[in-house]
């Protein structure tokens, strides 16, 4: 199978090592990946706020950068729920850009989704000896319906001890330029959402998208509690590694 | 309340108000807790939430010929039909009403069309004693307070301050047992209810094939409001109806079940017209005030009209991360929560609540929650760009905005930008990340630290990655792979 890779602004400038781990995950499972430079981002920072011409404008980069492509697959549930949930919205004004989001907004699926629904892999023989709590992240739930996949990945590695988190589905206040707009309340719902995360004791926290996991992130160095913040990809990537090394396995 | 100040501010007093969240998080877990039992218990609650969304979205879309028919039937039933354009129109009727019959005082049952309308504070204007006899209505009422929530109207008081209002308003100690409480509240509302000369009730649902008001309470309260005074008047707005009684069946289940999480609501009471002759109770007078006061203006819009389909049950206030740290006054609306920050703006379009969209993630846990399928959380992006089409918003947004189009619209902007980032960041980054952000960062670092970008962004990654991989990806490398590499060496450790 072959798949484009939107690596979401995010990943590509803050968190590159996302990336890489989703690109040899998927190297692994024989998916030709290749990444389109001309992607930047899906528009959402500008669409949430409102400003659907900017957005208009920074979505057509990926409506040019996929045009080609047979599917796309993305490390962020937010960002492939914009192009699934919007976009047929956004270009709804010009008849030939409707078509190609909506033809975009069909074949682009979360990392997770991609590699469950589509590659049926749910078990990547990964090899994790933590403890570890996940935080389904909103969007990637309720806008595009990613719910157990990356559950079913996770209950899949050896080793891993996975634990519930008390108020999963509670949003952890990242929200885009909310956080930044209403300060005071996103401060308050993440620091909520920190207390949850270290009530369950898990070494690891892990996530589907790193807009949430920037926030819980940061909220836990600030407070200098020792949970290691990891994507999906990163977790089981080096879990894959693990399991090569110390030869656990299937 | 005012609005004078926006939402962040009104929302950083509730932020320092330890009792009010500990408060409103106890009875919200309550509620979520109970709603997914009730609904676990019914089964196939997707299933009534599609009826009941169909059943609200063909009402709203013949209202006129419902209303027509509502208002036909209660007449029918000897009943009076007023209906009232604007909360001026809705307050005039009932003054004219109570100066009509000499009225000194009014007992009233929880209306959130009341609140709306302010009818309290015109009553007691004119010289007319109001009590609310709802026991959460009861407690506002007594702290000179308004409802902090659509269907716990005290979901901001703790058991021991309720316990000093009563003490307070009765010159007796009392304790916190919820008996000597609600007690208390029952002997003094006993005396209102039966002195009272005019009861004020809302409206769940107006049954157009019969002109029956419809009920859901609790405590009991509202039949006396509604069957004890020599006149009862109805305050609802003009979206609340219902095409048959046989559609009522459908919102039996769903309203308790999302509200309280109750199978069925304590009582459900159907008022169809005044006392008739040979009926052992009942008002002499039925007046229903049917209130429009920027509903009727959504009709026929394609993306709001679906707001007039909400049956005001409060579900999507006890799911909502933002209402449950900040509470029902910071949103400085009649309606808090996510249908009050879509509804409010959409009823009253002017600068006073356009700030009120912004209070919300966007986690949709409200339109996930919604029992009629209201995608509120989509209406709150379509309200931001109502907003900034205007083009009033803040100058400093505009011009981030702009500056991301400029960035983002093409990928060799792109990377010149963040190329700019990594230099311009140099001074605020310590191991990778930033404490202490400046601008509107600040508001980021105050609680959490920010990333700071990364030395090489994975694209500059790419063309060295790919040569690694084992399937067929690896291959030939692009020039754009090269320019990615040299525009972020350029920048990178002076």
């Amino acid at each position: 199978m072959k798949a484009s890779l939107f690596v979401t602004c995010l990943v590509d400038q803050f968190f590159p090592q996302v990336g890489e781990a989703m690109v040899r995950i998927l190297d692994r499972c024989g998916v030709t990946v290749d990444f389109p430079p001309e992607q930047t981002c899906c528009g959402q920072p500008a669409f949430n706020s409102g400003y659907t011409d900017e957005a208009r404008e920074v979505a057509r980069t990926l409506l040019r950068a996929f045009a080609e492509s047979d599917v796309v697959v993305s490390p962020s549930g937010s960002c492939a729920g914009m192009i699934r949930h919007w976009y047929a919205d956004l270009f709804a004004d010009d008849p030939a850009l409707r078509e190609q989001a909506e033809a975009v907004a069909a074949k682009t699926f979360e990392f997770s989704q991609f590699l469950v629904r589509l590659l049926n892999r749910p078990d990547l023989g990964a090899y994790f000896p933590h403890r570890v709590t996940f935080h389904p992240s909103c969007h990637g739930s309720r806008l595009l319906g990613v719910r157990d996949e990356p559950l079913q990945l996770l209950r899949a590695v050896r080793g891993l001890e996975l634990v519930d988190l008390p108020y999963a589905e509670d949003c952890c206040g990242f929200g885009g330029t909310f956080a930044v707009k209403m300060g005071g309340i996103s401060g308050a719902m993440v620091t909520e959402k920190v207390e949850h995360v270290c009530a369950t004791g898990a070494e690891v926290l892990v996530g589907t998208d790193m807009g949430c996991l920037m926030n819980i992130g940061g909220r836990l160095r600030k407070l200098g509690q020792p949970v290691r913040v990891l994507h999906l990809a990163e977790l089981l990537w080096e879990g894959m590694q693990a399991a090569d090394e110390s030869g656990v396995t299937q | 309340m005012t609005a004078q100040s926006g939402i962040s501010e009104r929302a950083q007093s509730a932020l320092e108000d330890d009792f009010l969240r500990q408060a409103v998080r106890f009875t919200a877990d309550r509620l979520r807790g109970k709603k997914q039992v009730s609904t676990e218990q019914l089964g196939n609650w997707e299933s009534w939430r599609e009826r009941g969304q169909a059943i609200r979205a063909h009402t709203i879309a013949n209202l006129d010929s419902y209303l027509a028919q509502f208002a036909d039937r209660v007449r029918q039933a000897g009943g009076h039909v007023h209906f009232a354009s604007d909360a001026a129109e809705a307050v005039e009727v009932v003054l004219s009403i109570a100066r009509g019959k000499g009225a000194r005082s009014v007992v009233k049952s929880k209306s959130m069309v009341s609140e709306e309308v302010h009818i309290n504070h015109h009553l007691q204007n004119a010289g007319i004693e109001v009590v609310e006899t709802d026991l959460g209505e009861y407690i506002v009422q007594l702290a000179n307070e308004t409802p902090s929530h659509i269907i716990i109207p005290a979901i901001h008081k703790t058991r021991a301050q309720i316990r000093d209002l009563f003490t307070a308003a009765g010159g007796e100690q009392l304790t916190t047992d919820t008996k000597t409480l609600a007690g208390f509240a029952r002997q003094r509302l006993r005396q209102k209810f039966l002195a009272a000369d005019i009861g004020i009730t809302g409206c769940n649902f107006g049954i157009a094939e019969t002109g029956t008001v419809v009920l859901f309470t609790n405590e009991g309260n509202a039949d006396m409001v509604a069957n004890l005074p020599k006149t009862h008047i109805v305050l609802m707005g003009m979206e609340r109806l219902l095409p048959t009684l046989e559609d009522l069946e459908v919102f039996a289940n769903l309203l308790p079940r999302s509200a309280t999480g109750q199978p069925l609501t304590a009582y459900l009471s159907m008022i169809t017209g005044p006392r008739r002759r040979g009926d052992l109770d009942g008002p002499e007078e039925l007046h229903v005030v049917v209130l429009d006061n920027g509903r009727s203006r959504q009709l026929g819009d394609p993306h709001f009209q679906a707001v007039l389909h909400c049956i005001r049950c409060g579900a999507c206030l006890n799911v909502c991360p933002v209402y449950r740290q900040i509470g029902g006054h910071a949103y400085g609306s009649v309606y808090p929560g996510p249908i009050g920050a879509v509804l409010t703006p959409l009823l009253q379009q002017d600068e006073t609540y356009a700030d009120l969209p912004y209070a919300s993630s966007l986690c949709g846990a409200c339109a996930e929650a919604c029992p009629v399928k209201i995608p509120l959380h989509d209406m709150l992006v379509r309200l931001r760009q109502r907003r900034a089409a205007t083009g009033r918003t803040p100058a400093l947004e505009k011009s981030a905005f702009h500056a991301y189009r400029v960035a983002f619209a093409n990928h060799r902007r792109y990377r010149l930008a963040f190329g700019t980032a990594r230099v311009l960041q140099r001074p605020l980054v310590q191991d990778g990340g930033i404490a202490n952000g400046v601008g509107p960062l600040s508001a980021w670092t105050a609680t959490r630290y920010a990333p700071a970008v990364a030395p090489r962004s994975f694209r500059a990654r790419w063309g060295e990655l790919r040569q690694t991989l084992h399937g067929p990806s690896g291959g030939s490398r692009t020039s754009e792979d090269g320019d990615a590499r040299r525009q972020e060496e350029g920048t990178r450790d002076a």
